[in-house]
């Protein structure tokens, strides 16, 4: 099986987000860079699937060189393929990074493209539904359950409140969940065979943004709160609050 | 004169409260812009519903019907989509942020070469352009973007417009639905029990983190959830050990939510909790300690062990 996965770096949840001076983007100079939670998902299914099947997991990512770090992470849990898209930034635009990622993905005859639900910094949450529209592939989204049997994917997609069971044919595009495993940890031997892979690197031509970030803000701050009381003696009143001040219950 | 469609989101060919949201949303940007609005809808035997439609101001709705499209079928439901959109001629397309919107909204906008603002909080008409206000890092930080592309398709959060009804007789037009290729079919949807809200959805959320101490004390978030007619969410730690399932999980690498009313439970207030839940309108802490994080953004806490809190406020409700 040929699979590739498309991954972000990204700051890590703990990072408090700093708006640069501009006000258009955030400063970098202090985050703490991390493989895309989701995408670690999508690696650890990768390599479930190439242990079961055989194959090559080949990961993919776009932007700066410090991505190359969450490329190393990725191979370092297993993967044994690279290739890193060189550009100068991150595209505002998923678009724009989809269609780089389209080219790539094309000339790579994948059975499976797997990729995280969404990159927890900007959270745009497009990129799997493009790049199925744009390669013309089935995409099970949101997945939390992956089977598949021969060229045949069975597939649970998270909705509100409960699943779709989603069928689909390979090649086809997977984006994860959590709950569809619990991503291992590299090895020692893991690192140590991850620097060895050579990271194939490419350059595009990006297409130009339809999105503008005119201003980053952070949100507004709250007033300070009330402590209506301590212990079980400050229900009543906090009920009358919730009723007769916030008006939020009946 | 420009048109602005909203998609109309129904399961079980019931319409998703958010479908009313961008109803309203859409009303106040057509008086802004002079613009007419157009509502489609999308599934089988979905006539009935909407009727409903009109309650809240869509004058005009295309009806699509098709009994391949009773389920969400993400191919099908584009091409319909976006047909309806290049006949109407709509310049701005409103959907909601759900996992339905999710999936579809990238795949209209591919097919119309439209750029798309997904989970969007606020929309504001500004130089014959749109000002969007949309989160990001989770919440702990707002982008105020505009798209350039002439077609602009958004997604928008529920729970952030408040539904207002403005009723009008609907028009009801048949739109041709024909489903055209599906790869990725959906074959059955699996609801989780009836009574249990998904956290997204919920006007009211009652979350529980580690000051439970362990799986078996979550009968009180439970209890309480049921009292306040609430969802039930979880805090990261605890979804991590294994005490509560990942759909509950609220922060930064779970659910993002905004609800009228969220109470956290022993919940400490993680800095990727705190950003997946500060946008709710009225937030409740209850933890015993003092110096916990999640005082900073609650409206109203207690200071407390929740094994005595938490029971008389379900016993007082």
């Amino acid at each position: 099986m040929n699979i590739a996965v498309c991954i972000k770096q990204v700051p890590d949840t703990e990072t408090k987000v700093k708006i640069s001076g501009d006000k258009k983007s955030v400063e970098e100079s202090e985050i703490n860079f991390i493989l895309n939670p989701y995408d670690e998902l999508a690696v650890e299914e990768a390599l479930l699937l190439k242990e079961a099947n055989g194959g090559d997991v080949t990961v993919i990512s776009l932007g700066p060189d410090r991505v190359s770090s969450a490329i190393r992470s990725a191979l370092a849990m297993g993967a044994n393929k690279a290739i890193h898209i060189k550009t100068a930034a991150i595209p505002q635009d998923p678009m724009s990074t989809a269609a780089a990622l389209a080219q790539v993905l094309k000339e790579g005859n994948y059975d499976l493209i797997l990729l995280g639900k969404q990159a927890i910094d900007d959270d745009h949450q497009q990129m799997g539904p493009i790049l199925a529209e744009k390669l013309e592939m089935p995409c099970a989204n949101v997945v939390t359950v992956l089977e598949i049997s021969g060229r045949k994917i069975n597939a649970r997609r998270q909705i509100e409140g409960g699943f779709e069971k989603v069928v689909c044919e390979m090649p086809a595009i997977i984006t994860a969940q959590r709950g569809l495993n619990e991503p291992r940890y590299a090895s020692l031997k893991g690192i140590m065979a991850a620097k060895k892979v050579v990271i194939e690197e490419r350059t595009v031509e990006l297409e130009e943004d339809n999105i503008e970030v005119l201003e980053i803000n952070y949100p507004p701050e709250k007033p300070p709160g009330k402590i209506v009381g301590e212990g079980a003696d400050a229900v009543p009143e906090l009920i009358r609050l919730l009723r007769e001040e916030a008006k939020v219950i009946s | 004169m420009g048109k602005i469609l909203v998609f109309a989101e129904q399961r079980d060919n019931e319409i998703k409260k958010i479908a009313f949201e961008n109803l309203t949303l859409a009303r106040t940007l057509a008086e802004k812009l002079n613009h007419e609005i157009t509502t489609v809808l999308i599934g089988d035997q979905v006539k009935k519903a909407a009727g409903e439609l009109g309650r809240y101001g869509a004058a005009e709705v295309l009806v699509c019907e098709n009994p391949a499209l009773a389920l969400y079928q993400p191919e099908s439901y584009a091409k319909v989509l976006a047909e309806a959109a290049k006949e109407s001629g709509a310049a701005i397309i409103l959907m909601g942020a759900t996992l339905m919107g999710k999936d579809l909204a990238p795949r209209l906008a591919v097919r119309l070469g439209a750029a798309l603002a997904t989970d969007c909080i606020a929309v504001e008409p500004a130089d014959g352009d749109l000002k969007i206000v949309r989160p990001m890092y989770a919440g702990k930080v707002r982008a105020t973007i505009r798209l350039k592309s002439e077609v602009k398709i958004l997604t928008i959060r529920p729970n952030v417009v408040m539904a207002v009804e403005d009723p009008k007789q609907a028009e009801l037009k048949e739109f041709a639905a024909d489903p055209g290729e599906i790869k990725t079919h959906v074959e059955e949807v699996i609801s989780g029990s009836k009574d249990k809200l998904d956290v997204t959805e919920a006007d009211t959320i009652v979350s529980g983190g580690r000051g439970l101490k362990g799986p078996e004390n979550f009968h009180l978030i439970t209890d309480l959830a049921k009292k306040l007619g609430a969802a039930q969410g979880a805090s990261r730690a605890v979804v991590d050990a294994g005490w509560r399932p990942y759909e509950e999980q609220v922060g930064q690498t779970g659910k993002t939510v905004s609800p009228s009313l969220y109470i956290a439970v022993g919940i400490s207030g993680a800095i990727q909790h705190l950003a997946g839940m500060s946008s709710s309108k009225c937030i409740v802490a209850i933890n015993k300690d003092p110096e916990a994080p999640i005082f900073k953004v609650a409206d109203y806490g207690i200071v407390g062990d929740l094994f005595e809190v938490v029971p008389k406020m379900i016993e007082n409700l």
